[in-house]
Order: structure tokens, then C-alpha cells, then sequence
């Protein structure tokens, strides 16, 4: 770079001309790519525990459930149905249109670019990649700088399995990544914070590229007086605390009467003793935070408001406890920013209309909860607010299917993926309509000139109901 | 401009533009609308594009009838939460989709179609349940002053609004936050639009242009392709996003390609194209100086007559154009039609792929392997083969660009699809705590494998129901096994009582 010369160039020439070559078009090809994606998950598992136990602190199930299951279910799903998502959709046509042959055909963008984070640096990565394979682009890769350990396996171990003519490795930081941006791109998905969000968005507008950008946000908890509070306990703790809080659907709050904070309290201090023991640092199943940027910031919000559970960090370590922080003020900065950590504030409001009008206030989350006994409560939640995803009564559980999809509104990201969803996220749905050659009688009706009497016929043909025949 | 902005948002935020019946009751205003003042509406159109009322009504009134009565017809279906494939692990759940309106969306129109190409995406914005402002295009002013009067008569005056204005107010406009943006109009002002939506990170549906091609193969009826492309290619003066833009074919069929247009122009404008009612003229002189001068140096097979002070360019088709020359590089919205010529099928699609993706594409052939061929090796918007614009006219077809051509779509569904976030949603119980002892720490080997299998079967009701049978036959014969003697005693006392009661009742 200190020539002047562009790192990126020659790679990105290389894999557009072999999107041009259509190579990455046949199912065939593109079903290899994907099996040979699952022999690299296969083939590695002991490397990528390692890694991720590196980065973050993984346990082996914890990387196994959240990661490399997850994205081996994507592999089989995709390749169970390649030949089904590939496949033309027919059209419904109409009066006008009966004659003919109506398609939606899926077609590949050519060169995309996913950008991934480091919180779940394995799934957050090859979930895209599944989906961008299968939908027949060529792909460059930006793993995350930060989770070191698995960007190395990535740019080291992964390349060797897939077709290197179309699918590449990129590594850098914000500088490299600014750089890399500056390029034209046919589709570009990106994970990470709102605040790249927009500079990834704005880049992308020089070049007319569309964009998926799985963001961020607070997600609110909301947990009703009609409730069991360790059962409740239980389903918040697991999924705030799991991977150190480091996940993007995670219950970033708690929003609560005071009545209900009193019966939680000491149901979340048991849920907290029963994962993680007396001594959560001595817990195999208690994940780090990723680097000392990140650890210094949330050390930082453990002074806000009181702390009720937890409170202990180590530097050294990376540790954070679990914690529950009480009496938090709306303007602190643990409610101010994502806290993306084991630190969980609760918030008092009379009531769920309270909560509701506290949530609608903010930006919209990628994630809302809602706990309650009574079905009415929970629904209530659900149709008064707006959010990525809900959850009712449990965290996000909902990950593991993939028939629903993941992604944000407003803020919190646009567009979304898994299962299928990915697979039409990377591709273009051209409509394709095929006439007859001839007939062209049937033609006439259009033609100018256009005398009265053509004009009436016309009217009274497509006037009023009769619209609903074009 | 902000202040107009935060009261749309008030509107929505009150909540009454989300009922089904209140989106119903709006789209049929609408209907009321373009029914009741359809004069008022093709006179405007008719003043900004010298269109006959025909022509507007044909090309604009109508479509936009059709997409309201789609609308009614199926936003109650639409509305409702679909329900997705689960698997084993949430079975008892409930898991759906749920559409749910974004807030507050800007509509920003064309002066091209300026009725429907602003009303047609209102209709989903409506229906979908957001709240609305309405930016016409300053181009064509009688329709953008015509729409500022009627749908305050019509619509809610809070959640649908119209802000008319130039450059300067739309720049404004754009510094606003919305939740969706729909812009239709030009490459270079849509990279302004999405540059200003990454601002507020607001998803954009961008409908752009670029050169729709149209390959002509030797193995075909040029008769008929070239009244199809005369029709698509003239209609609104050559001022559709989708008109086929230049023409490909072998240099042999240059000459008939001319003679036939040339025949068909006469067919429809009659001797004296000027005088024909349906015969529309370019929208302002900044236009018309524009395409002029992307005749220059070229070689006019027919056509070329103009009149600056009707803003009047004849149906005009050049031949042997040089694809260096102005007449490819642009957009050339107008009555202008280039032949290229190319040898073969396989130069035209290098051609194609060589330039940016096109809004549409057009292939006329016999051959049913070449259109195959041309569909297969090339991207575009849309495709129509053996005709031209009429993929436009599905609405079950998603119509939007590629590319520089554009991204996202809308028509039908697909408008209201645009203006919803369909939100996922999981709901358990509070009960059954005992099954997710899975998940929770301290963890065990066990239970990976436990996981996996959980996560990774498919909830299948009939496997499911067999799975029961089994388990339940199973348990049966444990259960008859274990109680064996408690059951002879019962089956005893059952058939004792029985005997009893026929006999009882024979007695009667």
C-alpha cells in the first residue's frame, strides 16, 4: 500500500472474470463448493474448538451449538435443496398474459463481499457463505480481525477446500476494509455495529450495490408480574450470559415492576450459581470478552446504577462476572449503547404499557422478549412494538430455525438470512415473460391508432372489477 | 420540511393507519378518487406529455385501478401471520411471520408515468399500513399540482401527504429520517438518494434505467417484431424506463428492420406523425436539446424531423451506429432507436455483458435454445422474449433492476412486501422447563449429542405421528405387562357389569 498499488485488484479481477466464465452456475459446482464447505467443518473441529476457545473462551459445546452445528444444518439444508431454491418460480399470469410462459429465475449477483464480526466468528461467516455458494456468486471473504485464532483458519485453512478462482480471503482492519469498500462490489453483506453499518451503506451507494446489514441494538426484556421467576430467571440468564453476552439477540435489559425485580433477584442469582458454580470464573462454560478495548468499556458500565449480582472483573483474564445491575438511570451509559457483555440492568416500570411506551421511544431492536403467563401480555408486546425478531417467553431459541429468518428493521439492520432466505438474499429475482411469436391479432387491441369505438371497447373491457384481470 | 415530516410520523405513531379496515377504507378513497376527478387526472397527465386522454388512461388510470382492486382483494390474506416449519425443539411453539407496517415512507416519483409511477407504490405503502409523503416530480407539474389538491380530499391529511418542490426541497426532504425510501428516476440522482437514506440507515427500493437491449435473430418474423418493438419503442415518446433502448442484429437485417418500423410508424401516427392524437411530445426543452444531440454524426435511416417549439422529434431509427458514439453511452429516453450491428448471438451477448445491467432486455427469436440462451448468459431487471414492456404489465412479476439499473422491487405483493418488515416471531411457554435442562450448563458430551439430534431433524407431522405410535404401542405393552393382574380383575368387572345391564335391559 505504500506504493500506491491496490492489495485488492488483482484478487478481485481473477474472481469476477470467473464469475463471467460461468463457472459458478451449474448445481454441480456449486453443490461441490458447499460439500466441501462441511469436509472443512468436519475436518477441522479440533482446530476451530481450539480457535474459538481462544478467542473467546469457548467451551466445546458451546462452539458446537452455536457454531458449528448451526452451520453444518445450513450446508445439509442447502444442499437437500440447491436444485428446489434454483429452480424457476412460475408466475401466475393473467387475461392478457395466458399465452405465456411466466418465470421468476434466481439468478447470481457475481461478486459479493461479506464482512463478518467476531462474536461468532465461525457461524457469522460461513452461514453467508452457504447461502452466497449456493446462490452461484463468486466471494470474497473479510473475517473479523479481531477473533484472531478462527481468522486465521479462514484465511489459512479454508481457502485450500473451496475453488480458489472463485472465492477469496481478505484480511485487514478498518483502514484495509475502508480501502476494500472503495471497490465495486454486486452484493454486500455485512454484521456488525450501526455505526459501520452506515459506512459500509454509504460506500455501497457509490456503486448502486445493495446491501444486507445485520446490525445491532438494545433488545429489551420485558418480564410481566403473571410469571415464574426462576423459570424466567433461567431462560434470561442463559441466553444474556452465553458467550459472555457477545451475541447480537441477546436480552440487553430487563424491564420489570419493582415487585417482580424483588422475586427476580435471587431467581437469577440461583440460575447464575447453577450454570456457572460459586466461582463463575472457574467455569469452563463462562466465555471472555474478545480484547481489552472491550473489556475496558464494559468494566466501565459496571458503575453505573448498583450492582445487585456479580460486579468482579479480571484484566488480566478478560473476565467480567455475570452481572445484574439495579437502580440504573435512563441516561447512564449502560443504557445509552449495547452493552454486548455479561451485564444485564433492570429497569423499573409500572406495568406492561409502560414498557411498551419506553421500547417505542428508542430504536428499533434486532431482538424483543417478552415473558409472561398470560398469552394477551405476550401478544400485546408483539403488535405494539416493532422489532427485528420476537421472542415470547424464551430468548432466542428461535435461531435454530431456520424457516425463520434473521435480520433487523430500522436501525437495527435491513434485509435478512438463513435457510432459504439466505439463498434469495444472494440472488437477483429477474421476471422473465416468454410471448408467442405469432398470434398477433391479440396484439392488435394495443395499437394506435386508437379509434372511439377501439377506445370504448377498451373502457368497458378494463373498466372497473374487470381491473383485477390485468 | 421537518416539521411536516415529524407530523406524518405523529400520525403513524398513533397507531390508526395500522387496522385492516382503515387500510381498506383508504386504498378505496382512493379508488373514489381516481374514479370521481379521471378527467382531472388524464387533463394533467395530457398537459405534461401532449398525452391523449387515451393514452393516459391506457397507460396509467388503468393500471393504477388494477393495483387497488389486487390490493382489496388480498390484503386481508396478506395482513395475516404466516406460519413457518418448525423442528423437533419447538414443536408445541407457535413460530410465524408477522407483517408489520415500517412508518413512515418517502415515495419519490417519475415525470415519465407521473400518475401511476407515484400512485402505484402508494397503494402498497397504504396497504401495508405506513404512513406516507409523497414527493412528485417537479418535471411534470399539472400532475404533481393535481395530486397536491385531490388526496388531501381524499386520504387522511396526517398520514399521507404531498411535498412538492426542485432539487432544493428534495435534498431537504432527504436529510429527514424515513423508514423506507422508493425513488424512481435516474442512476446518478439514485446514488444522491441512498447516499442520504445510509445517513439514518434507511433501506431503499431504487428504480433506475440503463439501456434495455433487443437482440433481433435472423430466424424470425420481422413483421410482427417490428410492429411490437414500433409500439413499445414510441409509446410516450420513447420515455419509458423499459422501452427497448437500442437494437442488435446481424447487418443484413438492418435494411428490413427500417423499411418494416418505418411502415409501422406510418400504420400507427399516420402520414404526418405531428398530427397524430396519440403521438406524445418530449417532457422539456432540457430533454429535447439532450437527445438531439445524440443525433449528431449519425446516420438517419428515417426520421429526424423536429420542432423545438413543440418540443416534437419524429419516430426516428439510425443504422450502422458505432457503440462508441453518444447515442450508446446514455439513456437515450426518446424516440431515437440505434441498430447496432453485431454477427452473431454470441457478440450481442458479449455486447450486453460488456455494459452496465439493463432495467429490461429483449430477445426475438423462433428459436426457443436462443432465448433460452440469452436469458441464460446475460442479467437484466426483467426479461420479455418475442415482445417488448409486457413483463411490466404482471403484477405477480416483481419488477425492479440490477444493478446500476437498480435494487429491490415492487408490483402487487411485492409492493407490499417492500413497505412491511415481516417479522419473526417464536412464542413458548412458561411450562415444560424440565426439556430445556438440554441447553444449561455445566454441559456433558451427552447432551451434544442430544442437541444435535434436536436441531438438526426436521419437525415432520407424519414421522412425529409414528414416532407417538410406536412410543405409545411401546408403553402400552410395558404398561399391560407391568399391570397385568390389576387389569384381568378390571376387564373382569367390566364384562360382569355389561352382562349385567343386557341382561337387565332384556328382562324390560
Amino acid at each position: 500500500m505504500k506504493d500506491g498499488t491496490d492489495p485488492f485488484e488483482d484478487t478481485l479481477r481473477r474472481l469476477r472474470e470467473a464469475f463471467h466464465s460461468g463457472c459458478t452456475r451449474p448445481a454441480a459446482f456449486r453443490a461441490e463448493q458447499l460439500q466441501a464447505l462441511g469436509r472443512f467443518l468436519q475436518e477441522n473441529k479440533q482446530l476451530l474448538h481450539d480457535a474459538l476457545a481462544q478467542d473467546l473462551h469457548k467451551s466445546a459445546f458451546d462452539s458446537d451449538i452455536s457454531e458449528l452445528i448451526i452451520c453444518q444444518n445450513e450446508i445439509n439444508l442447502a444442499l437437500k435443496n440447491l436444485q428446489a431454491w434454483m429452480k424457476d418460480t412460475p408466475a401466475s399470469t393473467n387475461l392478457f398474459t395466458k399465452l405465456d410462459s411466466a418465470f421468476v429465475r434466481k439468478e447470481p449477483f457475481g461478486l459479493v463481499l461479506i464482512i463478518a464480526p467476531w462474536n461468532y466468528p465461525i457461524n457469522l461467516t460461513l452461514v453467508p457463505l452457504v447461502g452466497a455458494l449456493a446462490a452461484g456468486n463468486c466471494v470474497v471473504l473479510k473475517p473479523s480481525e479481531i477473533s484472531q485464532g478462527t481468522e486465521k483458519i479462514l484465511a489459512e485453512v479454508l481457502p485450500r477446500y473451496l475453488d480458489q478462482s472463485c472465492f477469496a480471503v481478505v484480511l485487514g482492519g478498518p483502514e484495509e476494509t475502508g480501502q476494500l469498500l472503495k471497490h465495486k462490489f454486486d452484493y454486500i453483506f455485512f454484521t456488525g455495529s450501526p455505526r459501520v453499518g452506515k459506512i459500509v451503506m454509504t460506500a455501497a451507494a457509490k456503486h448502486l450495490t445493495p446491501v444486507t446489514l445485520e446490525l445491532g441494538g438494545k433488545n429489551p426484556c420485558y418480564v410481566d408480574d403473571n410469571c415464574d421467576p426462576q423459570i424466567v430467571a433461567n431462560r434470561v440468564a442463559w441466553f444474556r450470559y452465553f458467550n459472555a453476552g457477545q451475541t447480537c439477540v441477546a436480552p440487553d435489559y430487563l424491564l420489570c415492576s419493582p415487585e417482580m425485580q424483588e422475586r427476580l433477584l435471587p431467581a437469577l442469582q440461583s440460575a447464575i450459581t447453577r450454570f456457572y458454580g460459586d466461582d463463575p470464573q472457574s467455569s469452563p462454560n463462562l466465555g471472555r470478552i474478545i480484547n481489552q478495548k472491550q473489556f475496558q468499556r464494559l468494566r466501565a458500565l459496571l458503575g453505573c446504577g448498583r450492582v445487585a449480582i456479580g460486579g468482579q472483573s479480571d484484566e488480566c483474564d478478560r473476565y467480567i462476572a455475570p452481572t445484574v445491575l439495579v437502580d440504573v438511570q435512563e441516561m447512564e451509559p449502560v443504557m445509552q449503547e449495547e452493552i454486548f457483555g455479561p451485564i444485564l440492568p433492570i429497569m423499573n416500570v409500572q406495568g406492561m404499557d409502560e414498557a411498551i411506551e419506553f421500547i417505542n421511544r428508542r430504536e428499533k431492536p434486532l431482538a424483543l422478549y417478552a415473558f409472561s403467563n398470560s398469552s394477551q401480555v405476550v401478544n400485546q408486546m408483539l403488535e405494539r412494538t416493532s422489532s427485528g425478531s420476537f421472542g415470547g417467553n424464551d430468548g432466542f431459541i428461535y435461531m435454530t430455525l431456520p424457516s425463520l429468518p434473521l435480520g433487523g428493521v430500522g436501525h437495527s439492520g435491513t434485509g435478512r438470512y438463513h435457510g432459504k432466505f439466505t439463498f434469495d438474499t444472494f440472488s437477483h429475482h429477474r421476471a422473465c415473460l416468454l410471448c408467442p411469436a405469432g398470434l398477433e391479432e391479440l396484439n392488435n387491441i394495443r395499437y394506435p391508432p386508437y379509434s372511439h369505438s377501439m377506445q370504448e371497447l377498451v373502457r368497458w373491457a378494463l373498466g372497473s372489477h374487470s381491473c383485477t384481470l390485468l | 420540511m421537518e416539521h411536516e415530516v415529524q407530523r406524518v410520523r405523529q400520525a403513524f405513531l398513533s397507531g390508526r393507519s395500522r387496522p385492516l379496515r382503515f387500510r381498506l377504507q383508504q386504498l378505496e378513497a382512493l379508488r373514489r378518487m381516481v374514479q370521481e376527478r379521471e378527467k382531472d387526472i388524464l387533463a394533467a397527465i395530457g398537459s405534461d406529455l401532449c398525452k391523449s386522454e387515451f393514452n393516459a388512461y391506457s397507460q396509467e388510470v388503468i393500471a393504477v385501478l388494477g393495483e387497488i382492486d389486487f390490493m382489496l382483494e388480498n390484503l386481508p390474506e396478506w395482513i395475516t401471520a404466516k406460519p413457518v416449519k418448525k423442528n423437533l425443539l419447538t414443536m408445541l411453539d407457535e413460530a410465524y411471520l408477522q407483517p408489520q407496517p415500517l412508518g413512515v415512507v418517502l415515495i419519490i416519483g417519475a415525470w415519465n408515468y407521473p400518475f401511476v409511477l407515484t400512485i402505484q407504490p402508494l397503494i402498497g405503502a397504504i396497504a401495508a399500513g405506513n404512513a406516507v409523503i409523497i414527493k412528485p416530480s417537479e418535471l411534470s407539474e399539472n400532475t404533481a399540482t393535481i395530486l397536491a389538491k385531490l388526496l388531501p380530499q381524499y386520504l387522511d391529511q396526517d398520514l399521507y401527504i404531498v411535498i412538492n418542490g426542485g432539487v432544493e426541497e428534495t435534498t431537504e426532504l432527504l436529510k429527514q429520517r424515513f423508514d423506507h425510501i422508493l425513488y424512481t428516476g435516474n442512476t446518478t440522482v439514485g446514488k444522491i438518494v441512498m447516499e442520504a437514506a445510509a445517513k439514518h440507515l434507511t433501506p431503499v427500493t431504487l428504480e433506475l434505467g440503463g439501456k434495455s437491449p433487443c437482440y433481433i435473430d435472423k430466424d424470425c418474423d420481422l413483421d410482427i417484431v417490428c410492429r411490437r418493438i414500433t409500439w413499445g419503442k414510441y409509446m410516450n415518446c420513447g420515455q419509458t424506463c423499459i422501452a427497448p433502448d437500442y437494437i442488435l442484429c446481424e447487418a443484413s437485417l438492418q435494411n428490413q428492420i427500417v423499411q418494416k418500423i418505418k411502415e409501422t410508424v406510418k400504420e400507427f401516427y399516420g402520414e404526418n406523425v405531428k398530427e397524430s392524437p396519440d403521438y406524445e411530445r418530449i417532457i422539456n426543452h432540457r430533454h429535447f436539446k439532450r437527445i438531439l444531440s445524440l443525433l449528431e454524426g449519425q446516420k438517419i435511416a428515417f426520421g429526424g424531423e423536429t420542432d423545438e417549439a413543440t418540443r416534437y422529434i419524429a419516430p426516428t431509427v439510425l443504422t450502422d451506429v458505432d457503440p462508441k458514439t453518444k447515442v450508446m453511452q446514455e439513456e437515450i429516453f426518446g424516440p431515437v432507436l440505434p441498430i447496432v450491428p453485431v454477427k452473431n448471438v454470441d457478440e450481442a451477448i458479449n455486447f450486453i455483458n460488456e455494459r452496465e445491467k439493463p432495467l429490461a432486455l429483449y430477445v426475438f427469436s423462433h428459436n426457443h435454445k436462443l432465448i433460452k440462451r440469452m436469458i441464460d448468459e446475460t442479467s437484466s431487471g426483467g426479461v420479455t422474449g418475442n415482445d417488448v414492456i409486457m413483463h411490466f404489465m404482471l403484477n405477480s412479476f416483481p419488477f425492479g433492476g440490477v444493478g446500476s439499473s437498480g435494487m429491490g422491487a415492487y408490483h402487487g405483493k411485492h409492493t407490499f412486501d417492500t413497505f412491511s418488515h415481516q417479522r419473526p416471531c417464536l412464542l413458548k411457554s412458561l411450562k415444560r422447563e424440565g426439556a430445556n435442562k438440554l441447553r444449561y450448563p455445566p454441559n456433558s458430551q451427552s447432551k451434544v449429542y442430544w442437541g444435535k439430534f434436536f436441531l438438526l431433524k426436521r419437525f415432520n407431522k407424519e414421522k412425529l405421528g409414528l414416532l407417538l405410535l410406536t412410543f405409545l404401542g411401546i408403553v402400552a405393552a410395558v404398561l399391560v405387562k407391568k399391570y397385568q393382574a390389576v387389569l384381568r380383575r378390571k376387564a373382569l368387572l367390566i364384562f360382569l357389569i355389561v352382562h349385567r345391564l343386557r341382561w337387565s335391559s332384556k328382562q324390560r
